[in-house]
């Protein structure tokens, strides 16, 4: 059941909403709308003049096989990111739905990650993987691995994917747990008297009354992969070797800030604002007729 | 088909809560054995060793010539309707009702057979392909019937399945429920805190008080010749009417300074004890020639039935008879009362004190 609360007059909803509304005017349409108009700017090199160049600029990024690449990059890595941080989560909270007594410390302890600011799991897991002093660099040689994310590109694309993905695991964990949970116990006690494994009641009963929670989480880690993994990026790898591990986040920021072609930066950042706003609307859309049973 | 016993079963539930203290009885092939109590006796738990979803702390549960202390639940050969029934949501009626045969492994055409047949007896048919959400309580309550049924299992198992539907579709399906059981010949074991119910469907009936049995057989037996002040007052509704007596002599206990007659007095009994003394609302008879005159406080009238409550030699009473017998103004009324229908229990322990 709904309440509605009724205010008197105008005034006060409006001045209740206005922090809200200012916030996002700040933080999101001025910089929105600054991007939009800087992208049809070209600059000169020294910062001299500016010219209108309407969507040339967009031509110009899209037709680039760098730009294109970068959006295959970025495309595994957020296929990739989702992937290694949802399937230890589900698997972590099955165990934790399991877990009667002393739950609680269990569930701290795996929502801790998510507090960490992503520079620092960035910083954290370069460490952990360093050619020279690494704790899992050394066990890897020690296994006859061969290890050096800062000459290999495939090696430093999977550095930033263990280390996205790990902070994004505990995220996914509460909302899973919350999830399972959700699912009354007599459902899964129903399915052990008819007869079917713990394995066979996970597909055919836990996973697709999970669904709706899976279909969420699932956009949210890929708006996280592409928006939000700036920090550990910068952190471990600032994009290299090479530029195996710049994503388009990344791009936005080195041709901009680095390279200093704010035009074609505003581009990006103008199509990435577009892929945020279809991931939403997707979003909204199945959040409306939902993946329901 | 198959017989099932329980033999000294104990419940002890992490932290050391004790939910079932021992309990033994059987129920005979296709019995129908209904467990009852107040919350918390530990009926659900009881059921649930038997389903195998909780473990069994001591003692042995047999379901025909097989102790399934051990067993799986999936091998235990049993059905059970839960109280939420717990239909699973994303599955229509169809697989709902398939899922379990479909798991063992039935092939397709014979599990498509028992589903239809299933459905035609619970008159389902017409919604075997909707989702439980499109379903009312009681059509709800039919698929989980159906889906115990299917699997023709040798035990069903009820946990208080009729307690989430209004009070008329109880009244029919209790009776449909009985029905089945009977067609089917079925071996059954339902709990529930309903007396009616547990009267109307048992042919044993137990009732459980605290993770014991305190009284166990023919449901009519119990109603009659109740073991306890406990069992007495929870059978029956209007509850027995309890008051302090104290004995005469044989034969006769004295409530106030009102005299009553007693066939069944243990004989142990002196004059001069407390005693309390049962009467059934409806066992004291209004008459003209009655030598007990009880003052009226109050009427309810139930339609068929009316309900006096009154005083007795001082102890409060509710007494009920057949509509339009007495005037509804009326002050006092005369009873009389069948010897052998005053029960006597212990003051201390609540036991009965009958021979
Ligand atoms: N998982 C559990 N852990 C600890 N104690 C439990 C657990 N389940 C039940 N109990 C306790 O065991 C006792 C019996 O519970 P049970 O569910 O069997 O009662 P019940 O007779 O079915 O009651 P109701 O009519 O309310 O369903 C209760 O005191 C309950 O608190
Ligand atoms: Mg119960």
């Amino acid at each position: 059941m709904e309440r509605k609360v009724v205010f008197p007059g105008m005034l006060l909803p409006y001045a209740l909403l206005a922090p809200q509304i200012l916030i996002i005017l700040v933080f999101f349409y001025v910089p929105a709308g600054q991007a939009l108009w800087m992208s049809t700017l070209l600059q000169d090199p020294l910062g001299l003049s500016v010219q209108f160049v309407g969507l040339e600029n967009f031509q110009t990024v899209l037709s680039d096989p760098a730009y294109r690449q970068t959006i295959a990059r970025t495309m595994f890595f957020s296929v990739a990111v989702t992937v290694c941080a949802m399937v230890p989560a589900v698997l972590l909270a099955l165990m934790a739905d399991r877990v009667v007594r002393g739950a609680m410390p269990y569930k701290t302890i795996l929502i801790i990650p998510y507090a960490i600011a992503p520079a620092v799991a960035g910083a954290l897991w370069l460490f952990l993987f360093n050619p020279s002093v690494g704790v899992v660099s050394y066990y890897m040689g020690r296994l006859g691995l061969d290890w050096n994310p800062k000459i290999d590109g495939s090696h430093a694309m999977w550095l930033i994917i263990i280390a996205s993905a790990w902070k994004q695991i505990a995220y996914n964990f509460v909302f899973f747990l919350a999830g399972l949970q959700s699912i009354p116990k007599s459902l899964i006690e129903a399915a052990q008297i008819d007869g079917a494994s713990p394995r066979r009641r996970f597909w055919t009963i836990i996973f697709p009354l999970l669904s709706p929670t899976t279909f969420f989480l699932i956009v949210v880690n890929f708006v996280y992969a592409f928006f939000e993994t700036f920090g550990v990026i910068h952190a471990a790898t600032q994009g290299g070797p090479g530029k195996s591990t710049e994503i388009m986040i990344y791009k936005v920021w080195y041709d901009g800030f680095i390279a200093q072609d704010l035009g074609r930066s505003a581009a990006q950042s103008v199509i990435l604002m577009a892929i945020v706003v279809a991931l939403t609307v997707v979003q909204f859309r199945f959040v409306e007729r939902k993946v329901h049973y | 088909m198959a017989d099932v016993s329980l033999t000294n079963v104990r419940k002890v539930y992490a932290g050391n809560v004790e939910a079932v203290k021992g309990v033994s009885f059987d129920i005979p092939d296709g019995g129908f054995c209904v467990l009852v109590g107040p919350s918390g006796c530990g009926k659900s738990t009881l059921l649930r060793m038997v389903a195998g979803l909780e473990a069994i702390t001591s003692g042995e549960c047999r379901i025909g010539a097989r102790v399934v202390n051990e067993v799986e639940p999936a091998d235990r050969d049993i059905a059970m309707v839960f109280q939420n029934y717990a239909l699973y949501p994303h599955m229509s009626v169809y697989e709902n009702m398939a899922y379990g045969l479909r798991n063992r492994g039935t092939p397709k055409d014979e599990i498509d057979r028992r589903v239809k047949e299933a459905a035609g007896i619970l008159a389902i048919e017409s919604f075997l392909d909707r989702k439980p959400r499109a379903l009312s309580g009681g059509q709800r309550q039919r698929v989980a019937m159906g889906r115990a049924i299917v699997r023709k299992p040798q035990v069903f198992l009820f946990d208080e399945p009729l307690s989430n539907l209004d009070a008329k579709l109880r009244v029919q399906m209790r009776v449909e429920i009985k029905k089945l059981q009977r067609a089917l010949g079925v071996t059954s074991i339902y709990v529930t805190h309903d007396q009616v119910e547990a009267m109307t469907l048992s042919d044993k009936l137990v009732v459980m008080s605290n993770g014991r049995v305190e009284q166990m057989g023919v449901p009519n037996e119990v109603y009659r010749k109740p073991a306890s002040k406990f069992v007495a007052t929870f059978i029956g509704s209007p509850p027995m009417n309890i008051a302090k007596g104290v004995v005469r002599g044989p034969g006769a206990v004295a409530v106030g300074d009102v005299v009553l007659p007693v066939s069944d007095m243990a004989a142990d009994l002196k004059p001069g004890d407390a005693i309390e003394v049962g009467l059934r609302p409806e066992d004291l008879i209004v008459r003209g020639d009655g030598s007990l005159t009880m003052q009226v406080d109050f009427i309810e009238e139930l339609g068929a039935t009316q309900l006096f409550h009154g005083t007795l030699g001082g102890a409060h009473l509710v007494i009920q008879a057949a509509s339009g017998l007495v005037p509804s103004e009326s002050k006092t009324l005369n009873l009389a009362i069948d010897p052998a229908k005053v029960h006597l229990f212990d003051v201390g322990t609540g036991a009965r004190r009958g021979r």
